[in-house]
């Protein structure tokens, strides 16, 4: 089976201040997939997860050094525009923030950064944001009330439209850092379903730190310790049969 | 280990449930004060109101005519034929020293916050905040001596005209005696907007100012309308700044460069030279009245906007 390779990591290494987070870092995940990060907290895969958006720079003492590739270009070269990634690496973070302005205008808010502002003729933009909350299954429930602010919306809602925003962009790489943790067993399931459906489409990583997550909801699992990545395999083949002790351990519950 | 325990006799355990230790009266103690503190605050506030209405009312009740009153602008009380109480002058003095004072501090006050709240940093950040507090306290009347000393000479260089006391001097001063407690109480309100909306924004690749300028300002909008009303109001009541930088003469301002004359300052320079209980005397308080209704009034607007952010 030969796949695209969407993100490749060169020994990434990452510090915040004196303390090392990443060390050495080597990975190619697929495109069409979607890749677990799993391993305790304090492991690194949240820190692994935001420097492929570069979002994790917000902190200010923050440094890295290797390569982050995405379709062969090294994101953190001197001469990227973080503008750029971002528009082909989207997030969706652990509680659901979409911004205080209203659905459509939260769905639009990347389109406009990307686009500017004039020139969206209103049937077009109309269709996008249809399109995307189509997408995300969202549509249907929130047609009659886009101009309704988004915090009013449900949890399970908010987060759907977070990933909603990202879409009309078109990115490449959708990054989830533990997307359902804030969200009750139904709303869980259906995020999860949605996340299922999209991942055709795209290279999708996802956070977690619920074990029966990755089992049902990844393709591949990347099983990280103290900022190492310690195995990297088909997510049946990791559960069934790690080759490693330390994640042998840690799927069984031993520690973390 | 449980050998070396003293067994606790059985019998007496839960006889002294009612029993009332030192912490139970310092508590109690701490509460009534708290109470006393609070009430008295607006205890003083209602006697403070009463005060200036029982001192004007007499003016009010006997012989006030809205239409003199606010409608003239002959402010001519020590008059020996027949004195005339117009305040509009003044009203009018007031109104364009703090609405230039407002074009000042407005820019001012919203560029310094968005520096200190957004984009600055760590020290900086710390030293830019202390030294906006310290602006906030510095007394009005050094401000009016900035006004008569340096900013009067200035003007009547810059633009050549015969008097630097004016409506242009005094709200250059009161702008600048404003835009601290303004920028303090802006900054409040961007810190208030969470962080996770920057977060979100700047994950879709939102630069800094489309940060600020389609997240946060938007967000934060209601403390900044409430901070911009808390300095209309500082500037409103502002009285020793004004009477020294103002050129304190009755007159229709026509331009920034005419002299005019405040209520507060009217109040001030005035009041000391009345007898008690005259009809001079009255009037000004019921302009006191007046002052103290418009700056209640903007407060309270401000206080409604500032609880209006809290709730959502």
């Amino acid at each position: 089976m030969t796949m695209k390779i969407a993100i490749e990591t060169h020994d990434l290494s990452f510090w915040y201040g004196d303390f090392q987070a990443l060390f050495d870092v080597n990975l190619s995940i697929k495109h069409g997939r979607i890749t677990s990060l799993i391993g305790p907290s304090g492991c690194g895969k949240s820190t692994l997860l935001r420097s492929i958006n570069r979002i994790n720079e917000r902190i200010g003492n923050a440094r890295s050094t290797g390569q982050i590739l995405i379709h062969g270009h090294d994101i953190l070269a001197p001469e990227v525009e973080l503008l750029q990634v971002r528009k082909e690496v989207g997030m969706v973070f652990q509680r659901p923030n979409p911004l205080p302005l209203s659905i459509r205008d939260n769905v639009l808010f990347g389109y406009r950064l990307h686009h500017g502002k004039r020139g969206l003729k209103s049937s077009e933009r109309d269709r996008i944001v249809e399109k995307a909350l189509s997408k995300v299954l969202l549509w249907d429930s929130v047609k009659d009330r886009l101009d309704h602010t988004a915090t009013q919306l449900s949890l399970e809602e908010q987060q759907k439209l977070c990933i909603a925003r990202l879409l009309p962009v078109q990115p490449e790489v959708l990054l989830m850092d533990e997307p359902c943790s804030a969200l009750d067993p139904s709303a869980t399931e259906a995020v999860e379903e949605l996340v299922w459906d999209l991942r055709d489409q795209f290279t999708i990583v996802l956070v977690t730190h619920n074990m029966a997550q990755a089992r049902r909801a990844s393709d591949e699992c990347i099983f990280m310790l103290l900022g190492k990545v310690i195995e990297h395999s088909e997510t049946g083949e990791m559960f069934v049969n790690p080759s490693c002790q330390e994640t042998a351990d840690y799927i069984e519950g031993r520690y973390g | 280990m449980s050998d070396s325990v003293p067994a606790a006799s059985q019998s007496n355990r839960g006889d002294d449930f009612d029993r009332r230790d030192a912490a139970w009266y310092v508590d109690r103690l701490v509460h009534l004060l708290v109470f006393l503190g609070g009430v008295s605050a607006i205890l003083f506030i209602l006697g403070i109101f009463v005060f200036i209405t029982r001192e004007g009312l007499g003016y009010l009740t006997a012989s006030f005519s809205p239409s003199e009153f606010f409608g003239s602008i002959e402010w001519r009380p020590t008059s020996d034929t027949k004195p005339t109480y117009g305040i509009l002058a003044l009203l009018t003095g007031t109104a364009a020293v703090s609405g230039l004072a407002m074009v000042v501090a407005i820019p001012f006050s919203l560029g310094a916050a968005i520096f200190i709240g957004e984009l600055s940093e760590g020290k900086t950040r710390e030293i830019l905040k202390v030294l906006v507090e310290m602006l906030a306290a510095i007394p009005s009347v050094v401000w009016g001596f900035i006004g008569l000393s340096i900013m009067n000479p200035f003007i009547i260089d810059a633009f050549d005209v015969p008097v630097g006391l004016n409506v242009l001097n005094a709200g250059l001063i009161l702008g600048l005696m404003a835009a601290p407690i303004m920028t303090t109480i802006a900054e409040d309100a961007l810190k208030a907007v969470p962080d996770h909306y920057r977060e979100a924004a700047e994950a879709m690749g939102a630069t800094r100012w489309q940060v600020i300028f389609r997240v946060v300002l938007p967000t934060a909008k209601n403390g900044l309308v409430a901070a911009v009303l808390l300095g209309v109001g500082r500037a409103f009541g502002e009285t020793m700044a004004v009477l020294m930088a103002s050129g304190h003469s009755v007159n229709m301002p026509t331009s920034p460069f005419d002299s005019v004359r405040a209520l507060t300052a009217t109040i001030a320079a005035e009041l000391g030279e009345t007898a008690h209980g005259s009809e001079h005397y009255r009037v000004l308080f019921t302009i006191g009245i007046f002052l103290f209704l418009i700056t209640f009034c903007i407060n309270l607007i401000a206080d409604l906007i500032v609880r209006g952010i809290r709730k959502k």
